[in-house]
């Protein structure tokens, strides 16, 4: 049995006949070719798999592909406008705000959810908001950097 | 731009990798989906401990989408994983390798021990279709803890090992160390858990398998730190291949802290299925998988002495512990607790005489083997403890303890076998002091108690040994393979150099710091070079990435190979200018003549190098294309200072962090930028270790209690401050680079400093001894039986 899927990616309207059990994290991962959306873990604790629905942050790993039915959903790849980064995107790379890489992506749709809820967050916020996003290589000193200048430059 | 701002030696160079993994374009294993590809499944034992009577599979193998099912009885053929280092008790006998299967044979000896490997069309198919598989087991009883598995009585795990003891190893003089025990006015003792981790990449352990019938290869992409070892391993040890019909590739990598080294059961019986099934085989690991069986790092029970002449000065250490191998011998399991940790016993100080005994056990829990640091952080952990505690008791000050104590004459020759090439000890603890304000800690000490809180300093004056390793003195001590590396620079004919190295970055910034340094010595752009590493397919060979080692030992091998294509480049050179070899200079880009203006510049040499009409073909092969093999003459010897200050809050229990300043030598540096980023990582996991993390099997049933995020508490950013650090450089003596290495230090010196800063805190409530990890809860119950 399958059902009919019909969402927007990263700009682009996409319809799919799926199995009902599909995460989304595996539609975008698997259907659409989009890998930059990470699994992590299997419990909705490390964040790799973050995206944008409808402009908040989401772990696509916790939702059926189902429930996305006509939002708009946006993942790493749909961020860069023309080969230009998303200023969070040039901060996290300006403050060596990633190392393997692998959680960057999560990190980074976090980071941009994280700043349009509270703009002017402090580094003890920015914290505490991160608590949904593992990374296990910079410590997070360079994360926190990175969103408070990304945050900066998004308020330009 | 002019030709000197091409050296970029020393500045934070933005990072060349960045870019694609921002804009979601790494490419990691689980990314990698060949045509045709299949899924795998792994069934893995729910038991500790059984004895397999029977797995029938007959189910499994009708159900849909099946398209293999292999247990251990149809691997035949395929050898057991090997150890790649042979450890010689004190009996004189080789330690015990009871075989490692890659799928169970008869008997199971851990929760996720491997029994059968399902491949079918989708992962839900070969998930559903492993659920029909049927394991009658005899469960027997298990052991999880290491001094437990040593009692008489205990379970036995393999045959071939009685008592479930692997070896008693020792190194140091004994009756040196009794003699100066006997003599000593104050004698500090501890008994000492290093709690067990699970190092916990963020990317699951992953592996695409694929058999090629057109030349009869295979072709392997993995999430590997050292792809050429592990092909060597699998090909030549376990399935009897050619080593030149299997390509292994390590594309991006999602950190590895040392769990990515070894070869795993995983890939191998993938390998061997894909001629079977003829079909590619897809594997990625659910994070509880990984929490089951990745190799897991530390978990040592020490005691631990220190004897002291009347001034505080050290006379000798004398050191027992109880090592936990898991299961099996993982790859380099053996040479962790050995190897790794007593040779690191004298840590920056001139004890005299040091002992240390280890005896290695096998228990009913997944492989323990190297995670960040490998031994160096729980030898660090056992010398700087003691040094605290004997402070305490002698009533000197921490900082004065040690210098009293450091060693100041360069080279220096340790009692546990190192030869310590270089140091400057006194620097980075004064730096760390001030970084720290320690100066001003009894007023902020005070003040906290005016507010009911408990603050503390704790001192973490660590070693280590890096740049592993002269393959001589390895292969001495039992290692099993050489530990060089190797670099291959690659001269284009239009002038851009492309480098192969045997290194291989997960997260390290391999591909900014390697070309920082080729850019530098042959003055072109660094947008130039281009690092290509992690391919058995493109790279001459290669030992991989571990130990801090890429730069001293991988980034050698590269400045090698960059001195034979100067000194070929000055040979072309001299025919196009028509000048004698020797007076021919090379700098900033240019082949000069000494002492005229005549030059070529590296691009003009280059091309002529690959359109040989202008050039002395009589003597010299065309091409610009130069290999290094580059085996170091000693270890490297990053050492510093940590400073820790905690504020424990005696209600609750819980430890805040109010400070940490970390002082590190790690000799020169290419890349300031990733070099702190190294720190701040090692920091997190350090402390980590010692304020969160603790792997904790049920001593009963063996089962993995902390096998999820849910319940193993991974650092997030509200746990950490923002660390302070610095470096402060004295070269290292023995490669041309004067690197030393970074990428441990921080999970090495850290997990001292904040523990040493509790029992700072906590002494004012009469507690004496608290293990990692310093929960609220496990520090709310030391003060409250202090109470009593």
């Amino acid at each position: 049995m399958s059902v009919a899927l019909s969402l927007t990616v990263n700009g682009k309207a996409e319809r799919a006949e799926i199995d009902p059990r599909t995460l989304l994290v595996e539609f975008i991962r698997n259907d659409l070719g989009l890998t930059g959306t990470h699994v992590g873990c299997d419990t909705g604790q490390c964040g790799a798999c973050t995206v944008l629905i409808d402009g908040n942050a989401v772990k696509a790993c916790t939702i059926l592909a189902v429930q996305a039915e006509a939002a708009k959903v946006t993942t790493i790849e749909g961020l860069a406008n023309n080969g230009e980064m998303h200023p969070m995107q040039a901060a996290f790379k300006e403050c060596h705000g990633l190392q393997c890489g692998f959680c960057t992506p999560g990190m980074v749709l976090s980071a941009i959810d994280l700043v349009q809820r509270h703009p002017n967050a402090d580094e003890k916020k920015i914290r505490a908001e991160l608590e949904g996003n593992l990374c296990r290589c910079t410590g997070y000193q360079n994360i926190v950097k990175a969103v408070a200048q990304g945050a900066a430059a998004m308020r330009r | 731009m002019g030709a000197n701002d091409l050296n970029t030696i020393g500045q934070s160079v933005r990072r060349k990798e960045d870019y694609r993994f921002l804009i979601g374009a790494g490419q990691y294993t689980d990314d990698v989906n060949p045509p045709h590809h299949t899924h795998a499944y792994f069934l893995r034992s729910p038991h500790a401990h059984a004895k397999i009577r029977k797995t029938d599979t007959s189910k499994a193998k009708a159900a849909p989408g099946v398209v293999g099912i292999y247990t251990g009885a149809d691997l035949t053929g395929v050898n057991g994983l090997p150890c790649g280092w042979l450890i010689t008790g004190t009996d004189g006998q080789p330690m015990k390798e009871p075989p490692h299967p890659v799928l169970a044979q008869d008997k199971v000896r851990y929760v996720g021990d491997g029994i059968a490997l399902v491949i079918a069309e989708t992962p839900d198919q070969a998930k559903d279709a492993a659920e029909l598989i049927d394991v009658d087991y005899e469960v027997l009883p298990a052991v999880v803890n290491p001094v437990d598995a040593l009692k008489s009585g205990a379970p036995q795990i393999h045959d071939g090992a009685p008592g479930n003891k692997c070896y008693t190893w020792a190194l140091g003089d004994k009756a040196a160390v009794d003699a100066a025990f006997a003599k000593a006015a104050h004698v500090t003792k501890l008994d000492i858990v290093n709690n067990r981790l699970i190092p916990n990449a963020i990317e699951p352990r992953a592996a695409v398998a694929s058999y090629s019938r057109a030349d009869d290869g295979y072709t392997l992409y993995v999430t590997s730190q050292n792809p050429h070892v592990e092909r060597l391993l699998m090909t030549a040890f376990v399935l009897g291949l050619p080593e030149t019909k299997v390509r292994v590739i390590a594309p991006d990598v999602g950190g590895g802290f040392g769990s990515k080294i070894y070869l795993y059961p995983e890939e191998t019986a993938m390998v061997w299925a894909s001629k079977r099934v003829n079909r590619p085989i897809k594997w990625t690991a659910e994070r509880s998988e990984s929490f089951l069986s990745d190799a897991h790092g530390r978990d040592h029970v020490t005691h631990a002495e220190l004897a002291l002449d009347k001034d505080g000065k050290f006379l000798a250490m004398r050191v027992h512990t109880t090592a936990a191998m898991g299961a099996y011998l993982s790859t380099f399991a053996s040479c962790i607790p050995t190897i790794l940790y007593a040779t690191l016993l004298a840590g920056q100080y001139t004890t005299p005489a040091i002992y240390c005994e280890v005896t290695a056990v096998f228990t009913n829990t997944a492989p323990v083997d190297a995670y960040r640091g490998a031994g160096r952080p729980e030898a660090t952990y056992v010398v700087e403890r003691l040094v605290y505690a004997a402070a305490a008791e002698m009533g000197i000050a921490q900082d004065e303890i040690r210098r009293r104590n450091f060693i100041r004459k360069f080279p220096y020759q340790t009692p546990v076998a190192l030869l310590y090439d270089t140091g400057g000890y006194d620097a980075c603890l004064d730096e760390a002091m001030k970084m720290a304000d320690v100066r001003g800690f009894a007023a902020r000490k005070a003040e906290a108690a005016k507010r009911g809180k408990l603050r503390g300093l704790g001192y973490s004056s660590y070693i280590e040994a890096c740049g592993i390793a002269p393959s001589n003195i390895a292969g001495a001590l039992g290692a099993r393979a050489g530990l060089y590396e190797v670099g291959e620079v690659r001269v284009n004919p239009t002038g851009g150099v492309t480098v192969f190295t045997g290194s291989h970055s997960h997260g390290q910034g391999h591909e900014t710091t390697f070309s920082q340094v080729v850019a530098s010595r042959l003055g072109i752009p660094i947008e130039n070079v281009e690092i290509v590493h992690g391919d058995t397919g493109r790279i001459p060979f290669g030992m991989g990435t571990y130990g801090s080692r890429s730069l001293a030992v991988g980034g050698t091998a590269i400045i090698k190979a960059l001195d034979k294509v100067v000194a070929k480049g000055k040979k072309i050179a001299a025919h196009l200018l028509e000048a004698a070899e020797a007076d021919i200079e090379f700098k900033d880009g240019k082949f000069n003549v000494a002492g005229t203006d005549r030059s070529k510049a590296f691009g003009e040499v280059a091309l002529a190098a690959y359109v040989p009409h202008n050039y002395p073909l009589d003597k010299l092969e065309p091409g610009l294309d130069e290999t290094a093999f580059y085996d170091p003459t000693n270890f490297t010897f990053p050492a510093g200072t940590h400073i820790c200050e905690v504020e424990v809050d005696p209600e609750t229990g819980v430890v805040q962090i109010v400070d940490f300043s970390a002082c590190d030598d790690f000799g020169n540096i290419i890349n300031p930028m990733i070099v702190e980023g190294q720190v701040h990582g090692g920091l997190a996991q350090g402390i980590g270790q010692a304020l969160l993390e603790c792997c904790v099997y049920d001593k009963e049933t063996g089962q993995l209690l902390t096998g999820s995020y849910m319940d193993y508490a991974m650092p997030r950013a509200a746990h950490l401050p923002s660390f302070k650090v610095a470096t402060k450089v004295t070269p290292c003596t023995h490669n041309p680079l004067g690197a030393k290495g970074c990428g441990e230090a921080g999970a090495i010196g850290a997990p001292a400093a904040l523990m040493n800063a509790v029992h700072d805190a906590l002494a004012a409530a009469g507690v004496k001894y608290i293990d990692m990890p310093a929960t609220p809860h496990r520090v709310w119950n030391a003060i409250q039986a202090a109470k009593h």
